[in-house]
């Protein structure tokens, strides 16, 4: 497959728009954990229970198109390759749980890939909508509307005292997680972050690295999420999440100017030798590659770059996990070689854009 | 995959045994892991860092048994009838079993909710459609109750009459659809 069509078909339609601040808000994203009465839960059901479940989310939803997210389609995890799968978990659309340890998991995954539900994860359903930018309210909406037309069809666990029913009892009431993922190097290369994750805590949010709990923040991406499910509306829920963004984009944002203030040239230099080595390398660890592109998407936000568009760490950030490595391979890679691999697909997305560039200049 | 002990829930927990260089490989479902004593602590997937943490908070009861033991039927007895579960087992797993488990531990949920929730035990969000009109109705009725007292304390009695009157005319409606629903 030519690197240009492997690219076209890996980065899912939402990503390649921008949304609102989204110099520094990569994704915003809302899930519902949603259970269905009659059955226990995954924690404890059989496999006839699970298989039901199944059947009827593919015969309720399955080749169904919704809004603007077009057509449903049903995966099995137990008919995917272990490639596949970690494609669906780099992507952000399945969770590794679901990818590695639900044998009776599914997922219907909408055209655009704006939507998916997980099925027989943690919780019997879990909606997820994924939004460029800074856009939890309208997630929050999508998210609801989807929930309603689901609900049309099943009937959900709910209790009038505690809301919906879930597996787990920190997500019991609105059953909602927000998240958005920010891009905050400037934070990090002051050393604020340090001071800020802590009283985020404090606040009743978590704030984790890129793939969710016990993970690192590559590439200087935190993921910031609510943590209290019961008492407090979903809009409240997602509003004293957003306050809180919008506060760290302004804290990031004057931090930059700080740096660009006291660094100048040596910041500019900083961004410069990542642009080369993500365009030269020939071997590059993805701790390694993170940073450099971390580097690069500030020094386009800053101005410094000026031809690549800003979306490249968003989609490296993905196109270079191991799964994608893999596909893009055709096969599996031993760690090493997939450290010459994805130094050849950067090369080949940076080239990706002077190419397009140049067709720009022409026109 | 299959729990390969009782071939009938999903495996959920997977460890290898390594004795004498000897390799075996488990897959059981966690009611099965628990009937053989295998240890939680061989969770080895990220994903249960939280719910051993979890597990903890809820452990942390022990102390409560004791204060409301004349009370409360004892905690370790308790056991769901729809799926199963023992109270006990719950605060092992930090899950639970099925919806039931929600009406049959009640008792000894509004501590673990109000440590997890920062001191929330009642949704205020939203109700699902299907659960009919009452609820909202009633949603609506506690809302306009809350304004009626924020209009009453700003001395804005004229407005104030206005969501008295209509928080009767709720009341109404609920006591007339109630009957078999409330």
């Amino acid at each position: 497959m030519s690197f240009e069509k492997f690219f076209n078909t890996a980065v899912s339609a939402w990503m390649s728009q921008e949304g609102p601040d989204s110099d520094i808000v990569l994704s915003s994203r809302i899930r519902l954990a949603r259970n269905i009465v009659d059955f226990r839960f995954p924690t404890l059901f059989s496999s006839e229970e699970a298989m039901q479940i199944i059947t009827l989310f593919e015969r309720t939803f399955a080749h169904r198109s919704y809004g603007g997210a077009g057509r449903f389609e049903l995966l099995k995890m137990s008919e995917l390759q272990p490639i596949e799968k970690r494609v669906l978990v780099e992507k952000h659309l399945i969770s590794p749980h679901l990818a590695e340890d639900s044998p009776f998991g599914a997922c219907l995954l909408s055209e655009n890939e704006e939507i998916s539900i997980m099925i027989n994860e943690e919780d019997h359903i879990r909606i997820q909508c994924l939004f460029p930018g800074l856009q939890l309210a309208e997630a929050l909406e999508a998210a609801s509307e989807l929930d309603d037309w689901i609900e049309g069809y099943v009937n959900y666990a709910f209790d009038e005292r505690l809301g919906y029913l879930t597996s787990c009892p920190t997500n019991v009431g609105t059953g909602l997680r927000a998240s958005v993922m920010m891009h905050l190097p400037a934070l990090v290369l002051t050393q604020q972050i340090n001071r800020i994750i802590p009283a985020i805590n404090q606040l009743g949010l978590v704030v984790r690295g890129t793939y969710g709990e016990g993970s690192e923040a590559l590439g200087n991406i935190f993921q910031i999420s609510n943590q209290i499910t019961l008492g407090k509306s979903e809009e409240d829920i997602v509003a004293d999440l957003h306050t809180i963004v919008q506060q760290l984009i302004a804290q990031e944002r004057a931090a930059r100017q700080a740096l660009v203030k006291t660094l100048g040239i040596q910041l500019e230099d900083k961004v410069f030798r990542s642009y080369g080595i993500l365009a030269n390398c020939r071997v590059i660890e993805s701790k390694e590659a993170a940073q450099c592109l971390s580097d690069v998407r500030l020094g386009i936000d800053l101005g410094y770059i000026k031809n690549i568009s800003r979306n490249i760490l968003n989609e490296l950030m993905i196109l270079t996990q191991p799964g994608f490595l893999q596909q893009y391979a055709g096969g599996a890679l031993r760690p090493e070689e997939r450290d010459v691999r994805r130094a050849a697909l950067i090369r080949e997305r940076l080239k990706m854009e002077e190419r397009r560039k140049m067709e720009g200049d022409e026109r | 995959m299959i729990c390969q002990e009782c071939k009938q829930r999903p495996a959920t927990m997977h460890f290898t045994k390594i004795i004498n260089g000897e390799k075996t490989e488990f897959h059981l479902c966690e009611q099965c892991a628990r009937e053989h004593g295998h240890m939680f602590t061989f969770y080895g997937n990220d994903d249960f860092s939280l719910n051993n943490l979890l597990a903890g908070l809820l452990n942390f009861q022990a102390p409560m048994k004791e204060m409301t033991a004349n009370a409360f039927p004892n905690p370790d007895v308790l056991q769901c009838e729809t799926c199963q579960m023992t109270y006990h087992q719950f605060t092992q797993i930090g899950r639970f079993g099925c919806v039931d488990c929600y009406r049959t531990f009640a008792r000894y949920l509004p501590p673990i909710l109000k440590r997890l929730h920062s001191g929330n035990t009642a949704h205020s969000g939203k109700i699902p459609k299907r659960k009919g009109g009452v609820l909202h109705l009633r949603k609506q009725l506690a809302m306009l109750k809350q304004k009626l007292q924020e209009l009453v304390a700003r001395e804005e009695f004229e407005r104030a009459a206005e969501v008295r009157d209509q928080i009767r005319s709720l009341e109404d409606e609920l006591r007339r659809r109630g009957e078999g629903d409330m």
